[in-house]
């Protein structure tokens, strides 16, 4: 991929992140941020092309695998945190006023 | 293109799309915990469609199969146990941290792939080195802003950093400064070819991540966060140039712009703009000086009995929570007072101020955990008009979210800001521990209206001796 076809992926990936959310309900700020959070981690991918494409016994494979490790504490941390607060929703609303 | 670019090309689309829906889904209440799992699910897939890709063509080294497992291993082993583990009322802390570790991932990234280029295109020269190494170096100042801000923000949601008065003075932009004039330097130099300034900037930027955040206040930390998850996407977004990878630069770029618009709406929930956030200096240390009217002359103080016998007589109750609850880890208890009230036929109802507790939706978060039916929750604007007709205000654990003076009084630092209008009600209990000011520092006004009530105490001690006397009376005993 050329520069400036990545630049074009770059604006309309920002352009749809500002789409898709319009109107959120406050309950679900917290969630949120903690999910978007956790797909931030998405740098993973790039710690796993550094990781697959090192020279045998570079020093990338240890820079890699550390940053590896650091996303990865984010996706998967975050991922089951934004579960954990967004399960208390889920539950079915308790009985109303008797 | 051949086989393994055409199928590694359908699943990025197939993950692009199902992140964007994930991220769409986690807006809405219904959705929202099916949107987090496709999320994640996308996330995976992604990851799949990679390793894939790379069996299918150069193949994977035995060593690199060795440090990618030892990494995700590790990596996924202590993410899980601490997002099982940490309690409820410190998620703030937890999210500044995850976001902290993944600016530091795309940091670590972008240094590797300065001192051992592995990207074939900047290898052969296909891909300009000036722009190989701009990309690096944004994702190198991004990612290490991302990290310290994201530990300095966490170390102060926890309390183990305060806001030292030697932050707030006005020497500390100059300072800012020159750490940003730093980093571009260095940045210039890295471009010019001189590998060394690599670790400058790094320097220069980790700096610059902890100046900017230490003065700021912690009820400001909530903005700051979502801020700094805005950049850790933009961190991403640049890894994704450095690594050549499209899936990585709209991923990055959606959380990039998502968390500007979440950092946007959390700043209009506090009438404050966000320039005011990161320049403004902590509001309690301004305060000191401009909103010196600080006395309280009419503090009306009053025993849990009393308070127990006003319920009682009450018709509607509004539940005002804060992060005083939060603290106190007083939910439950909470809950079980309301039950008692509602087995009387009492209405009750919860007020939720947009930035009640340390962070929006931290309180919904919270009263959920106790089993607090979701439409007994009010938002600000629906439930103010409310107040007039109700006869108790409990007051949990909130302040400045109830300080009257954002109407009332100009010379106010809160003035502007949208609170709740709880002094309207009939009677209003405050329980608190003491006289503190709330997290802004200021005098709250409505301490000394003639309708207010202060019952001294912890949430959880106050309120399930409440429960007692609540018993005493019969109350929800049918």
């Amino acid at each position: 991929m050329n520069f400036d076809s990545l630049l074009w992926v770059l604006l309309l990936g920002s352009l749809l992140g500002l789409e898709l959310i319009g109107k959120v309900p406050p309950t679900l700020h917290t969630p949120l941020m903690s999910g978007a959070n956790a797909i931030s981690g998405i740098t993973m991918l790039a710690a796993l092309t550094a990781i697959i494409k090192a020279e045998p016994n570079s020093p990338l494979l240890i820079i890699g695998s550390i940053s590896l490790g650091f996303a990865l504490f984010n996706v998967v941390g975050g991922f089951f945190v934004t579960d954990r607060m967004l399960a208390m929703f889920s539950r079915k609303p308790t009985k109303k006023n008797k | 293109m051949n086989l393994p670019d055409i199928i590694k090309f359908v699943i990025d689309l197939l993950a692009v799309l199902l992140l964007a829906l994930g991220i769409k889904g986690l807006s809405k209440v219904r959705s929202a915990r099916e949107a987090n799992i496709l999320a994640a699910f996308a996330m995976l897939l992604s990851v799949v469609g990679l390793l894939a890709y790379y069996l299918g063509t150069s193949g994977i080294p035995a060593q690199s199969w060795a440090w990618i497992i030892i990494g995700s291993l590790v990596g996924s082993l202590f993410g899980t146990l601490l997002a099982k583990k940490v309690p409820m009322t410190s998620m703030p802390e937890t999210v500044a941290l995850f976001n902290g570790f993944g600016g530091m991932s795309s940091l670590l990234v972008a240094i590797g792939a300065f001192l051992f280029p592995f990207n074939e295109g900047a290898k052969a020269g296909y891909v300009e080195p000036f722009i190989n190494d701009i990309s690096i170096s944004v994702s190198i100042f991004v990612g290490a802003i991302t990290f310290s801000g994201s530990i300095v923000a966490m170390a102060k949601l926890q309390g183990w950093l305060s806001t030292p008065g030697w932050t707030q003075v006005k020497a500390r932009h100059f300072v800012n400064i020159i750490f940003g004039v730093t980093s571009l330097l260095a940045f210039i130099y890295l471009i010019s070819g001189n590998i060394s300034s690599i670790w400058l900037l790094v320097i220069a930027s980790t700096l610059l991540g902890i100046g900017v955040t230490l003065p700021i206040g912690g009820a400001d930390m909530p903005v700051v966060i979502s801020l700094l998850n805005s950049y850790s996407g933009i961190a991403a977004a640049a890894a994704g140039f450095v690594v050549d990878s499209q899936l990585l630069i709209v991923a990055g770029a959606m959380v990039g712009a998502a968390g500007l618009i979440l950092t946007q709406v959390m700043c209009k929930g506090m009438n404050r703009s966000l320039v005011s956030v990161l320049f403004g200096g902590s509001l309690s240390a301004q305060s000191t000086t401009s909103s010196g009217s600080g006395e309280y002359t009419n503090i009306t103080s009053c025993s849990v009995e009393e308070c127990a016998l006003t319920l009682e007589a009450a018709n509607r109750v509004i539940v005002v929570p804060g992060y005083g609850l939060a603290v106190a880890q007083a939910q439950h208890t909470l809950r079980e007072v309301t039950k008692k009230l509602e087995q009387n036929g009492i209405e009750v109802v919860y007020a939720i101020h947009p930035v009640a507790g340390r962070m929006p939706g931290h309180m919904n978060v919270l009263l959920a955990e106790a089993d607090v039916p979701y439409e007994q929750l009010k938002e600000m604007d629906i439930v103010n008009p409310e107040f007039p007709a109700t006869d108790v205000v409990l007051v949990l654990g909130a302040n400045d979210v109830v300080n009257p003076q954002a109407k009332n009084d100009k010379s106010s630092p809160l003035y502007g800001m949208p609170v709740l209008d709880v002094q309207e009600a009939r009677t209003v209990f405050v329980i608190k521990r003491g006289m503190s000011a709330g997290y802004s520092g200021i005098k709250n006004d409505l301490f000394d209206l003639p309708n207010t009530s202060m019952v001294f105490g912890d949430a959880k001690k106050v309120l399930s001796e409440l429960i007692s006397e609540l018993k005493d009376l019969g109350v929800g005993e049918k």
